[in-house]
C-alpha cells in the first residue's frame, strides 16, 4: 500500500518571504525545499497548510498559476494555526498539500468576457489569482473592473500591488473604497454594495464576488437589480475542512463537498443547494 | 456449498486462524463485540455486535504519519505499513452493505490508502440472520437478511454451518478448509431463506419505506418544521454516529510526543457543534441544524451523490443506543408521511 500516493500526506514547503499587508493579514511566499513552486494549480483552488503539532488549515492560493516560481497565501490572523503562521520567520518550513477544489472557469466561461471583480477585506485573496491570470492573458478578456473595499486604507490587502501594477494596466479599472473617512484618503468612502450600485455596471459581463457574507448578500441583490442573472455571478464558499478531498464530511452541503466540488460556485448552482453556507 | 457441524465450529476457527487473523463476535459484559479469536473463545449468539465492524477498515483512531521538527526544519515520516490478511466472521447482511457505503467515500478518487489497505486484506464471512430483532429494518434499504453479500456467506441451519463462496477470495479460503468441511446440498438453504424472509415481514418496522426520500428531495424536507420537534430532546452526544456502521466523518489531529508529532485521525460527529465551527463563523448554530444534517445526509444527500444508495442499512444500533430514543426510523416515519404510516 505504501506505493500508492496518500493524498493526506503533505509535502514540505519553505516560507521564503513574508509581506505585511495589513495589521492582521500577512502574505507568505512558499516554495519547496529546493526552491521550486510546490505544485501546479488553477485560479480559485486552495491548499492545505499545516504546522505539525499545531494544526492544518485550508487557504486559497492567492498567487496566479502564471507565476511559475512560487506560491503565495494571504492569511488573516484569526485562530491557532494562523496565529502561529503570523509568528513565523523567513526560512521556516511548513507542510503543504493540494491543489484542492474546482477553479474559476477562466479558460471557458470567462474567455472573451468583460470581468467585474468585487471583493471585501480578505476576500481579495482568492480573487487576486484570477485577476492576475486575466492580466497575464490580457487579450483573452475584455474590460476589467475591480471594486475592492475594506474597513480602512490600512486594511486593503495587496494595496501596493493594486496601485503600482493593476491601476496602470490597459482597460483595467480599479475602484477602491473604505468604510469610514480617514486622513490621507481621498478616494471613495462607503460600503462595497452601495459603491457597486453607485458605479452602476452594464450586464455584459461576468461578476465574481468574494467577501464577508453580509457584503455578498447585499452586493448580489444590487447586481440582480441592475439586471445581472445568477448565471453570470460567481462566488467562493467557505466551510470548515479537514481532509480537502470530500471524505471527512465537514464541508458537506447538500450532495456537495465544498472542498472538492467547490469552493467556486455560480449563484444559480447555489440555489440548488440547501441554504446552509 | 460446504457444511460443517456446529459442534465443530472451533475446528473451523482454528483452521482459519492458522494462517490469518480471525475475528468473531464474542459475548462481553456490555454485549457482543468482535474479538481476535483464540482457543477458548466462542461465537456469540447475539444478532449484532454493539460496535459495528466499520472499525476493521476505518478504526476509531489511527495514526497517519509522523513529523520531526528541528529548528525551522520539518521531516515528514510516512508511517504506513502493509496490513496483515484477516478474516471477519459472522458479519450480518446490514453490516456487509455498510462496507459498500464506506467504499463509495473512501475508495472514490482520490483513494484513501489507509482504508484501502485494510479493505484489500480483509475477508468477510457473512452470516444470514436466523432471528432478526425488533429493531431491524434492513429490508427498508433493499437488503436481504437471508442472503447477505460477502466473500463467504454462512447460514446456521439444523445443527450445521453452511458456507457458500461468493468471490474468488472466498472460494480460495473454502478450498483450504475442504478437509474439515463436507459438500452440502443447497435445498435446505432455500427453505431457510424463505423462513427468514417471512420473519422479516412480521417485524415492527417491516413496512418502513424509503419511498419519500432519495435524490432530489432536499427542497421537500430541508425547511420542514418537523426538524425542530424531532431534534428537541437531542443531547448532541453523538452516540448514533459512533455506533452507526455507515457514519464516516472524521477529524485529523496532531499529538505531540517526546520525539516529534503524530498526526492521527479519529471518528468525528456532525452532531457536535465543533464539527463545523470556524473562526469565520458557525453555519450550523443549533442542534436542529446538526440533527437535520445527519438525517438529510443519510436519506437525501448521500443517495444523490452515490447512485441512489442510502447511507443507512437498518442495523438498528441507533434505535437500541440513543439515550432519548430518537432514531432514523422515527425521522422517516415523521417526515415520510403517508408512505410510512
Amino acid at each position: 500500500m505504501t506505493d500508492i500516493r496518500e493524498p493526506l500526506i503533505p509535502a514540505i514547503g519553505e516560507v521564503v518571504d513574508i509581506r505585511i499587508d495589513t495589521p492582521d493579514v500577512k502574505t507568505f511566499r512558499v516554495v519547496t525545499p529546493d526552491g521550486k513552486k510546490p505544485f501546479i494549480h488553477k485560479p480559485g483552488q486552495c491548499a492545505m497548510l499545516s504546522v505539525p503539532g499545531v494544526g492544518e488549515g485550508m487557504f486559497s492560493i492567492t498567487s496566479s498559476p502564471t507565476n511559475e516560481e512560487y506560491m503565495e497565501f494571504s492569511i488573516k490572523k484569526c485562530g491557532c494555526v494562523t496565529e502561529w503562521l503570523h509568528a513565523m520567520e523567513v526560512g521556516q518550513q511548513i507542510t503543504i498539500r493540494g491543489p484542492y477544489g474546482n477553479a474559476f472557469p477562466v479558460d471557458t466561461e470567462f474567455a472573451g468576457k468583460n470581468m467585474l471583480f468585487i471583493a471585501g477585506g480578505i476576500g481579495l485573496a482568492p480573487l487576486r489569482s484570477v485577476i492576475n491570470y486575466c492580466r497575464h492573458y490580457r487579450d483573452r478578456y475584455g474590460r476589467i473592473d475591480i471594486v475592492y473595499g475594506s474597513r480602512s486604507k490600512d486594511d486593503l490587502v495587496d494595496y501596493n500591488e493594486i496601485i503600482s501594477e493593476w491601476v496602470g494596466d490597459d482597460d483595467v479599472h480599479v475602484h477602491l473604497t473604505i468604510d469610514r473617512e480617514q486622513e490621507g484618503w481621498d478616494g471613495h468612502v462607503g460600503f462595497v454594495p452601495n459603491y457597486v450600485k453607485e458605479l452602476g455596471f452594464d450586464t455584459d459581463k461576468i461578476a465574481i464576488l468574494c467577501g464577508p457574507p453580509i457584503m455578498i448578500k447585499f452586493t448580489l441583490a444590487g447586481l440582480i437589480e441592475m439586471g445581472f442573472s445568477k448565471e453570470q455571478i460567481y462566488t467562493t464558499l467557505e466551510m470548515r475542512m479537514k481532509c480537502g478531498i470530500g471524505k471527512c464530511g465537514r464541508c458537506n452541503v447538500g450532495s456537495k463537498y465544498i472542498c472538492k466540488d467547490g469552493p467556486v460556485f455560480r449563484f444559480d448552482q447555489l440555489d440548488e443547494l440547501p441554504d446552509e453556507y | 456449498m460446504r457444511k460443517l457441524a456446529i459442534t465443530k465450529l472451533n475446528d473451523l476457527f482454528a483452521a482459519i486462524a492458522e494462517s490469518e487473523k480471525l475475528y468473531i463476535p464474542v459475548d462481553g459484559k456490555t454485549g457482543a463485540n468482535y474479538e481476535l479469536w483464540a482457543e477458548g473463545k466462542t461465537l456469540s449468539d447475539a444478532l449484532n455486535t454493539v460496535r459495528s465492524p466499520k472499525d476493521f477498515f476505518f478504526p476509531q483512531t489511527e495514526d497517519m504519519m509522523a513529523f520531526k521538527t528541528e529548528g525551522k526544519k520539518i521531516e515528514i515520516i510516512d508511517t504506513r505499513e502493509e496490513c496483515e490478511d484477516f478474516v471477519i466472521f459472522g458479519v450480518r447482511a446490514c453490516d456487509v452493505r455498510s462496507f459498500a457505503v464506506l467504499d463509495n467515500v473512501f475508495l472514490s478518487d482520490p483513494v484513501d490508502s489507509y482504508y484501502k489497505n485494510r479493505r484489500d486484506h480483509g475477508l468477510i464471512m457473512s452470516m444470514a440472520c436466523t432471528r432478526p430483532a425488533e429493531t431491524c429494518f434492513c429490508k427498508t434499504f433493499g437488503i436481504d437478511a437471508a442472503d447477505p453479500e460477502g466473500d463467504i456467506v454462512c447460514w446456521r441451519v439444523q445443527g450445521f454451518l453452511y458456507m457458500d463462496a461468493k468471490t474468488e477470495k472466498g472460494a480460495a479460503l473454502l478450498d483450504k478448509l475442504a478437509s474439515i468441511t463436507e459438500e452440502a446440498d443447497s435445498d435446505v438453504i432455500a427453505e431457510e431463506k424463505a423462513l427468514i424472509r417471512a420473519r422479516m415481514e412480521k417485524l415492527p418496522l417491516a413496512s418502513l419505506t424509503t419511498d419519500a426520500f432519495g435524490p432530489g428531495k432536499t427542497d421537500t424536507f430541508f425547511d420542514s418544521p418537523e426538524w425542530k420537534s424531532l431534534s428537541e430532546s437531542c443531547l448532541g452526544c453523538g452516540t448514533c454516529t459512533f455506533v452507526c456502521p455507515t457514519c464516516q466523518c472524521y477529524d485529523i489531529r496532531d499529538f505531540k510526543t517526546n520525539n516529534g508529532v503524530i498526526r492521527y485521525r479519529c471518528w468525528d460527529s456532525c452532531m457536535y457543534s465543533e464539527f463545523t465551527k470556524m473562526s469565520a463563523g458557525q453555519p450550523r448554530l443549533t442542534q436542529v441544524e446538526r440533527f437535520r444534517q445527519r438525517f438529510m445526509h443519510k436519506l437525501v444527500y448521500y443517495p444523490e451523490r452515490y447512485n441512489g444508495l442510502y447511507s443507512c442499512v437498518g442495523c438498528g444500533r441507533c434505535l437500541a443506543k440513543c439515550p432519548i430514543q430518537m432514531n432514523i426510523a422515527k425521522v422517516m416515519k415523521t417526515l415520510g408521511g403517508k408512505a410510512n404510516d
